[in-house]
C-alpha cells in the first residue's frame, strides 16, 4: 500500500524519528524502536539522509506485518512514512 | 526452514565484528530470532577488561587505497550494534565452552552482553534448520 506524493505530504506522523546522519542499520534500528511506541494504525516518520533507508524500510515492513507507506525527498535527506499494524 | 538466523563469530577483529553486529542487529529488527557463537578470537575481543581497546582489522585493511575509510571504520563502536540487536529483538549470545578452556578465560570475565557458555551441540540445536554464517 504506497501512498501518492500528495497524500504523504498531508500526513501528520505520531511519531517523528530524525535519524539523520546515522549509517546501516541505524535508521532501521531507530524505526524498530520507534513503530512500538504509537498505537496501532498510527504513522511513524524517520528522517535519514541514507539513501538505502527507505528501500530498507519497506523491505522491513513488508517483512515484519507494517505497511510501507513511502518516501518524501526533503532538502538532504529522506521522510520515510510507515503505519503501524501490529 | 526455521526463521532463525545463527552467526559464528570466529575472527575478533573491529570490521568483522561490526560487519556481524550489523547483520544481527537487522535480523533483530526482522522480527528473526538470531543466536551468537563466541569462537577464538571473537570470543576474546568480548573481554570485559579490554573490550574498548583497539581490535585491529582484516588484513584487507593493509591495503595502501584503503587508509582512509579504515580510519572511519575504526571509529565504529561494533559493540553498539550488538547492544542495539539485544535490545530490539531476540538475541542470545553464547561463548563457546571449548574456546574459553583453549583461551583460559573464564565466562564471568565477558562483557554482560554474553548470555552464557555452551557446547557446540547446544547452539546447534538452538540454529536447528535456519540459516548459519561463519565470520
Amino acid at each position: 500500500m504506497t501512498a501518492t506524493l500528495v497524500e504523504l505530504e498531508a500526513i501528520t506522523a505520531a511519531r517523528v524519528v530524525d535519524a539523520r546522519g546515522a549509517a546501516c542499520p541505524g535508521p532501521l534500528l531507530e524505526a524498530k524502536k520507534a513503530i512500538g511506541t504509537v498505537p496501532l494504525g498510527s504513522v511513524i516518520e524517520v528522517w535519514s539522509t541514507d539513501p538505502i533507508t527507505k528501500t530498507d524500510i519497506g523491505a522491513w515492513s513488508a517483512k515484519v506485518g507494517h505497511d510501507f507507506l513511502g518516501a518524501l525527498a526533503a532538502e538532504g535527506y529522506d521522510r520515510v512514512f510507515v503505519v503501524r499494524r501490529k | 526452514m526455521n526463521d532463525s538466523l545463527s552467526l559464528v563469530l570466529f575472527s575478533g577483529t573491529a570490521d568483522k565484528l561490526h560487519a556481524a553486529g550489523t547483520i544481527a542487529a537487522g535480523a533483530a529488527a526482522m522480527g528473526r530470532p538470531v543466536n551468537v557463537l563466541l569462537m577464538y578470537w571473537a570470543l576474546d575481543a568480548f573481554r570485559a577488561d579490554r573490550i574498548e581497546n583497539d581490535h585491529g582489522l582484516a588484513y584487507d585493511a593493509a591495503r595502501p587505497r584503503f587508509h582512509e575509510p579504515v580510519e572511519r571504520i575504526k571509529s565504529i563502536p561494533w559493540l553498539e550494534t550488538f547492544r542495539q540487536a539485544k535490545e530490539i529483538g531476540e538475541v542470545s549470545i553464547l561463548a563457546c565452552s571449548g574456546s574459553l578452556d583453549v583461551l583460559g578465560i573464564d565466562v564471568t570475565t565477558l562483557d554482560p552482553l554474553v548470555d552464557s557458555s555452551g557446547g557446540i551441540a547446544s547452539f546447534l540445536m538452538a540454529a536447528e534448520d535456519g540459516q548459519l554464517l561463519f565470520i
